[in-house]
């Protein structure tokens, strides 16, 4: 566990959840969010705890992307608001 | 989707295909020593009919994987997990206490077995309703994009 790559890791994965929620366009949105839950795997790892970080890469990184991506082919790229 | 990917992607994907689900049938029985288990693995295999989904298009892979396939393999895997579980009350255990089931029929390392058939249950299932929600979600988006 080096205490420098986490902190970085972790200040890299809070830029990425800001990222994420006040982009404008809801693809790169969710591309951020699939940085963001690679990030929080390797993080994961880094803690010891693999089993968690691979469920994280798994379904975090992998599944998750792909149901928005779909969800967003449904509905609109753009945000309304 | 009419139109099939170009030469690179379908050629990748054949490739990776069979290597992502040996890797996750090897995530699922390797589940009772070390990382992973019989969720991550389902998860694994889902993956690997995403790809197949990406490189082939949806009516491609329907073809080889029904719906009616995927159901019939959801039921089955959680009638697995249940049925050892339930099993292992009959000598008088808890749900899912290999050992008694192991102490009653006097076989040695019968409850690795047993962890393996229930991990083996929860990836089938996992799969499987992975792969249905991928198939309804892609359904009708994927077409229009």
């Amino acid at each position: 566990m080096i205490w420098e790559l986490d902190f970085a890791l972790l200040l890299f994965m809070i830029f990425c959840a800001v990222a994420a929620i006040t982009v404008r366009d809801l693809l790169h949105a969710t591309i951020i969010l699939s940085a963001y839950s690679l990030i929080m795997a390797v993080i994961w790892s880094e803690m010891n705890a693999v089993d968690v970080a691979f469920t994280e890469a798994a379904v975090g990184a992998g599944i998750t992307t792909v149901l928005f991506i779909a969800a967003i082919a449904r509905t609109g790229r753009r945000s309304s608001d | 989707m009419t139109e099939t990917e170009s030469v690179v992607i379908r050629t990748v994907a054949r490739i990776a295909v069979p290597f992502i689900q040996v890797f996750a049938l090897y995530v699922i029985v390797h589940g009772a020593l070390g990382a992973g288990g019989g969720f991550q693995g389902g998860v694994v295999f889902a993956a690997s009919f995403i790809l197949m989904i990406i490189a082939f298009g949806l009516p491609c892979v329907r073809q080889r994987v029904s719906t009616r396939w995927l159901m019939i393999c959801s039921v089955l895997g959680i009638t697995i997990y249940a049925g050892i579980g339930l099993l292992c009350l009959l000598p008088a255990g808890n749900y899912l206490e290999y050992g008694a089931i192991e102490a009653a029929l006097g076989i040695p390392h019968l409850h690795g077995y047993l962890i393996d058939a229930v991990e083996v249950g929860i990836g089938i299932t996992v799969m499987a309703v992975m792969t249905s929600i991928i198939y309804d979600m892609a359904d009708k988006g994927g077409e229009s994009s």
